[in-house]
């Protein structure tokens, strides 16, 4: 029950970009094409659920019982960016389709937000477990993956309207974000 | 004489021509988290100023030691420490604030305009130039992060750094605390501050 | 000064001594503010406890009894107060999760017949402008001098007392449910708070 809580909670309720604003820059960069935006959907799922795994033992077994918690920030985001690294170079080495795909993508996460973000939340959990934190990035790479490629295919769209001089760009992509997110605030108190 | 002006341009570059925030669109995540007021935004401003300016700093005095190579993890570690000695200070001195950013003090981390400025910027100029810079681009989003706050907390709670101006029990727009009112705030500010800026560029 | 070329020895040392000069200067600040960090979490539970609580002279803080509760996965916190050694009332803190976004976590003043001295508000995630409201001395005013012995907490809409704030019958539901588990809690040990001291 916990996890289904959890899981309506990071995708619908609390969506990451949306109401959190996390991992906002790769929201607004890469979404001006729906390929584009399932591919780094595709990339942060990966990267999310292996760094907070990473992040959360890291913080468990290491940085608690020797009293460091105060490094929590600067190593969280070292495990992050050489744990991208080292995704980049496995995959081009095992499977060149899958970093065809995510490839260009992969740099790009270090400096994504929702990335840190949500290795830190996940900390804060209520009775938290590996297991429990593992999946709370999962749904919350999941939520990240819907807004975002939601947000990509209004945006195909938007192409063929006819826009104010003004609003042209950056304002009306924000604009549409802004409804986007009075939407899904529809669904607060559904947990 | 030209090196004057070149370096009060290099100041001000930041604040309206490269504005981080509605020009650069660099720093999105805290300027729409953290801006449901006025004196939210000013504090997560100053915040990343004071990360940026150190920052900036130590990358242009460190610059030529480090092998090119590991140049970002090794900006990477400088500005993480920054942010970890603001989250302390902030803890210990500032607890209210600490309260209300949350999560996006730590994130000052991967906040793209600092990292940005880093490599863009500091690892290739002076000292000098790289203070005007980092106090320019600071002080341009301090600017757009309280105006920001400012905007929403008026419309949305009816007062301004706390101070209310309308009567209590007063219905006012509670979008714009709203996490939907950030984009929409975010949105018409932008348009203006492009038309403000074409007009007197 | 001439850039360093990218030798193995000279990239693993640079990293190095960047990695050993910060994390020395963390380890110095964080000592710094370790101090200041305990004393400003301390402050803010005494602030509280002096909104509440009547007049008092001893140390609440130090006499915190804990107290295990079955429903619920941390201890209740009592803080007794006494007036020279005349108990005097008790800060509990109240707590649940059937707030509108979670979490609403809160301390109730009681005097020692359980008349409810006075609320503060510690944790919340409530909606801005909605929920929030809480806060406001409109709404705890209806709690103040009351007892819940004979003040129904439920909202006027369940059949209670107490006026929902507009729009946040979620959150006035769950606030009345927190004040409520404060009182459960302060009856089941008021008489060995009484007991404690004598």
């Amino acid at each position: 029950m916990d996890y289904i809580i959890i899981l309506i909670a990071a995708v619908f309720v609390n969506n990451i970009v949306l109401s959190q604003f996390l991992g906002i820059c790769p929201f607004l960069g890469v979404s001006n094409k729906v390929s584009t935006s399932v591919g780094m959907s595709g990339a942060v799922l990966f990267v999310m659920t292996i760094a907070t795994m990473a992040t959360y033992l890291l913080h468990e077994f290491i940085l608690v019982p020797a009293g460091l918690d105060y490094l929590r920030t600067i190593t969280f985001i070292l495990v992050i960016a050489a744990l991208v690294q080292m995704v980049e170079i496995i995959l081009k080495k095992v499977s060149p389709p899958l970093y065809q795909a995510l490839g260009v993508f992969l740099p790009l996460i270090t400096t994504n937000c929702a990335v840190l973000g949500v290795a830190i939340l996940a900390l804060g959990l209520e009775g938290g477990s590996l297991l429990k934190a593992v999946f709370f990035a999962v749904s919350n790479s999941i939520g990240f993956g819907l807004a975002l490629i939601v947000f990509a295919s209004i945006r195909e769209h938007l192409e063929l309207a006819n826009i104010p001089n003004g609003m042209k760009g950056v304002p009306i992509n924000l604009l549409v974000a802004g409804l986007l997110s009075l939407a899904f605030l529809g669904f607060t108190g559904l947990v | 004489m030209a090196e004057k002006v070149n370096q009060t341009q290099n100041f001000l570059k930041g604040i309206v021509k490269e504005n981080p925030v509605f020009v650069m669109l660099l720093g999105m995540c805290p300027t729409l988290g953290v801006t449901s007021s006025a004196f939210n935004g000013l504090g997560m401003g100053v915040a990343t100023l004071f990360v940026l300016l150190m920052s900036n700093i130590v990358v242009s005095l460190v610059k030529s030691q480090i092998p090119s190579k590991v140049r970002i993890p090794a900006f990477i570690i400088i500005i993480a420490s920054f942010v970890t000695i603001v989250e302390m200070v902030l803890e210990a001195f500032v607890p209210f604030l600490y309260e209300q950013l949350g999560i996006f003090i730590p994130l000052i981390v991967v906040n793209c305009l600092i990292l940005g400025r880093a490599e863009a910027f500091a690892s290739k100029n002076n000292i000098l130039s790289s203070i005007l810079d980092a106090l320019g681009m600071g002080l341009g989003f301090v600017v757009a992060l309280t105006l920001l706050g400012a905007t929403r907390e008026i419309l949305g709670s009816g007062s301004l750094f706390g101070l209310k101006f309308v009567p209590e029990d007063a219905n006012t727009f509670i979008l714009f605390i709203l996490p939907p009112g950030a984009f929409i705030a975010l949105a018409y500010l932008t348009v203006l501050f492009n038309k403000i800026s074409i007009k007197t560029t | 000064m001439s850039k360093k070329k990218d030798t193995f020895i000279n990239m693993v040392v640079s990293l190095f001594v960047i990695t050993i000069i910060s994390g020395f200067s963390l380890g110095f600040v964080n000592d710094l503010t370790l101090e200041p960090k305990a004393k400003a979490k301390l402050e803010k539970k005494v602030n509280a406890l002096k909104l509440v609580l009547p007049t008092f002279d001893n140390n609440p803080v130090e006499d915190v009894l804990l107290i295990q509760v079955e429903n619920i996965k941390v201890s209740v916190e009592v803080y007794p107060a006494y007036q020279s050694n005349e108990f005097v009332g008790a800060a509990i803190i109240g707590s649940t999760e059937k707030g509108f976004s979670g979490l609403i976590k809160i301390m109730v003043g009681f005097k020692p017949d359980g008349t409810i001295q006075n609320i503060a508000v510690l944790e919340q995630k409530e909606t801005p402008g909605l929920g929030t409201k809480m806060k406001d001395e409109k709404f705890l005013a209806q709690f103040r001098d009351k007892n819940p012995a004979s003040y129904n907490l439920k909202v006027t809409k369940d059949g209670g007392e107490v006026d929902a704030l507009t729009g946040a019958t979620i959150t006035s539901r769950a606030f009345g449910e927190a004040v409520q588990m404060a009182f459960d809690e302060f009856v089941k040990n008021n008489g060995s708070l009484i007991r404690l001291k004598n």
